[in-house]
């Protein structure tokens, strides 16, 4: 602990800066309006806080749903040991994509209306209920890690029987939102770039995020390995690395042949802005993707750590691309995000992280590898076990 | 019968009257600055633009088929029947979504208040509604600017072309912009030349994510299905393996 106590306080100090700054801005969002805070216009009405707190928060996440569909519906056991992880990644992802939405709402007191006031037209009224129900899941999904440490057995028991409703529920609002999001933008043709805009947009955003969800899960346990002297599970990682590989290449092949289907493959040689914040975003997805083929990279901690890394900053290229870069030249608007924005958004990534930090270590997060568990063989359940988590 | 507005750029001059209107109606300031900003925003929800010796008009054009009113996630913004795209700030929670999806960039956003709203023309509903013409068109000196039902001034639109093919370009920008609106268009040159925009679709947006959005109920009900049987079949093979290991 002594010897590592220089670097945390370097962290902290960091920490307290973002923090801060993120505390001013957020005075300035309260007191001086969206206007006061953002760059944002009404020819550029959604900006960084759409573009990466939400778009990206919420793939951030997929990790979750992701996790829980291959260890509870698919039952494959083994993966079991990081699923915890990456259920308390998607519950604080979506609790900060929440807070997020109450700074860039302009009326944040009305964040429930959607719930009351429907209209089932709007795919933002459609997000806002699976983001909702969603969270609730999260939350259920999350709740036996506090009450194991709390030992308290009659909730966990109640939890324990709806369990598998609770995750298939999970998986589809997951599927639901994770697509609307790119429905989102199926309704500005005229004002997207081509690159991007496509009627496969829901599909494109569905995909890359399952992708992202499990770069995502190697991210983080490389990270609480290093921060909590786990030891890594590397032979897990490698074979959900393989599969990251495989499903990006699938994504890259129909971005390709969508972009062909269209005929605007023609736009790859134009010298744009645009064409090079493409190229910057495939490259990120594509260079992992060919590494992560290779076995001797998927074995490397350190290599594969740099792929997933790769991979979510090509995701997060995508996002905000989509968010931001697509709709410049049709809105007729230059938009640079103003420093509390960024402050803002730095704050809430710095917050996920600490609130991770502490969770993991107040709570059985790893507890599979503490208490035993991970030993179990396949298929080797104990009936006092809670399935959620 | 559905109401319009027609504008008539050939017949304009210019002189600003309908902004005063416009403003008088929705008790916004006007004055020389103001009038001097040609182009519409959260206090000034009507624009003339001046294009060389041409005059433009900018407001909301009330779509048929509004993208701002589908993408509503509260239901605040509502195309009456009586024709004009009505908005209820006291439902909006501000997600802008509105301003992103108009293909006119119409709606405007109270940026700098606490507690903002979402703003634009409602084609004077309230007065529309008892009969009267809109403040606009009420106070429009050469006739540039009409209001009344919206096949008589298509109507009109068409019969003023065919009289005076010269002075006329051919088209009535409004009649199939995004699937058909409530304000029509007629120029004496190409509309983009008077600022219109002519790369907006030429069918209805609300069918773009509607056409995704209908599917939820199917993926609900397919994938509860596939989720569900998928979960029992391997839940049920680790079960076996279970029992046949306890056997032996």
């Amino acid at each position: 602990m002594t010897s590592r106590f220089p670097k945390l306080t370097v962290w902290r100090a960091i920490f307290a800066a973002i923090m801060l700054s993120g505390l001013y801005a957020t005075y300035l969002r309260i007191f001086y309006g969206l206007g006061g805070a953002t760059n944002l216009s009404d020819r550029f009405p959604w900006g960084l806080w759409i573009a990466f707190d939400v778009l990206c928060g919420v793939g951030l996440a997929a990790g979750g749903f992701t996790l829980v569909a291959v260890v509870h519906i698919f039952n494959i056991e083994r993966y079991r040991p990081i699923l915890r992880p990456a259920i308390l990644t998607a519950f604080l992802g979506y609790s900060l994509v929440v807070v997020a939405l109450l700074f860039d709402l302009g009326r944040p007191d009305r964040l429930w209306h959607p719930l009351v006031m429907w209209n089932p037209h709007s795919v933002m009224f459609e997000v806002a209920w699976c983001v909702t129900l969603y969270t609730t899941v999260l939350f259920l999904e999350f709740l036996p890690m506090v009450l194991e440490r709390f030992g308290w057995h009659k909730p966990l028991a109640w939890i324990h029987n709806i369990s598998v409703p609770l995750m298939i529920a999970g998986v589809l609002l997951s599927t639901l939102h994770q697509s609307s999001l790119g429905t989102l933008y199926l309704i500005v043709p005229a004002k997207m770039y081509p690159l991007w805009y496509s009627p496969m947009l829901p599909a494109m955003f569905y995909l890359s995020a399952i992708g992202v969800g499990l770069a995502m899960t190697i991210f983080e346990s490389w990270h609480s390995s290093r921060a909590f002297g786990r030891a890594l599970e590397l032979s897990l990682l490698a074979s959900m690395g393989r599969v990251l590989a495989v499903l990006m290449s699938v994504y890259l092949w129909l971005r390709f042949l969508d972009l062909a289907r269209r005929g605007v493959l023609d736009l790859l040689i134009v010298n744009r802005t645009e064409t090079w914040l493409f190229f910057l975003e495939i490259a990120l997805m594509a260079v992992p993707t060919v590494l992560l083929f290779q076995k001797s990279v998927r074995f490397r901690p350190g290599a594969l750590y740099a792929c997933s890394v790769m991979v979510i900053f090509g995701f997060i290229a995508n996002r905000l691309n989509v968010g931001v870069t697509a709709l410049e030249a049709g809105s007729g608007a230059h938009y640079v995000p103003r420093w509390s924005e960024i402050a803002i958004t730095f704050s809430i990534v710095a917050a996920g992280f600490a609130f991770f930090r502490i969770i993991a270590e107040h709570f059985p997060v790893f507890e599979a590898r503490s208490n035993g568990h991970a030993a179990s063989e396949m298929g080797e359940r104990e009936e006092e076990r809670i399935p959620v988590g | 019968m559905s109401k319009a507005i027609l504008y008539d750029s050939t017949l304009c001059i210019g002189c600003k009257a309908c902004e005063a209107a416009c403003a008088e109606r929705w008790g916004l300031p006007y004055n020389d600055t103001i009038a001097a900003e040609e182009q519409i925003s959260a206090h000034k929800l009507t624009a003339i633009e001046t294009h060389g010796d041409k005059y433009s008009r900018r407001l909301c054009m009330h779509c048929l088929e509004p993208a701002c009113a589908s993408v509503c996630p509260v239901g605040a913004i509502q195309k009456t029947k009586l024709g004009p795209v009505v908005y209820d700030p006291e439902k909006c929670m501000g997600c802008r979504y509105c301003l992103q999806a108009c293909a006119f960039q119409v709606p405007s956003y109270e940026w700098a208040s606490r507690l903002p709203r979402m703003r634009k023309c409602d084609q004077c509903f309230e007065r529309q509604s008892r009969g009267q013409p809109t403040a606009c068109a009420a106070a429009c000196p050469t006739g540039a600017t009409k209001c009344g039902d919206r096949d008589a001034l298509i109507a009109e639109a068409r019969q003023r072309i065919a009289e005076k093919p010269g002075d006329y370009y051919s088209r009535i920008y409004g009649l199939n912009e995004v699937g058909g609106t409530s304000v029509f268009y007629l120029s004496a040159v190409p509309f983009e030349q008077i600022g219109l925009r002519t790369n907006v679709p030429q069918e209805a947006l609300p069918a773009l994510t509607w056409r995704v959005l209908e599917l939820t109920p199917d993926i609900v009900s397919t994938g509860t299905v596939l989720l569900g049987g998928i979960w029992w079949i391997t839940n049920r093979r680790a079960e076996v393996a279970k029992a046949e290991g306890k056997r032996k």
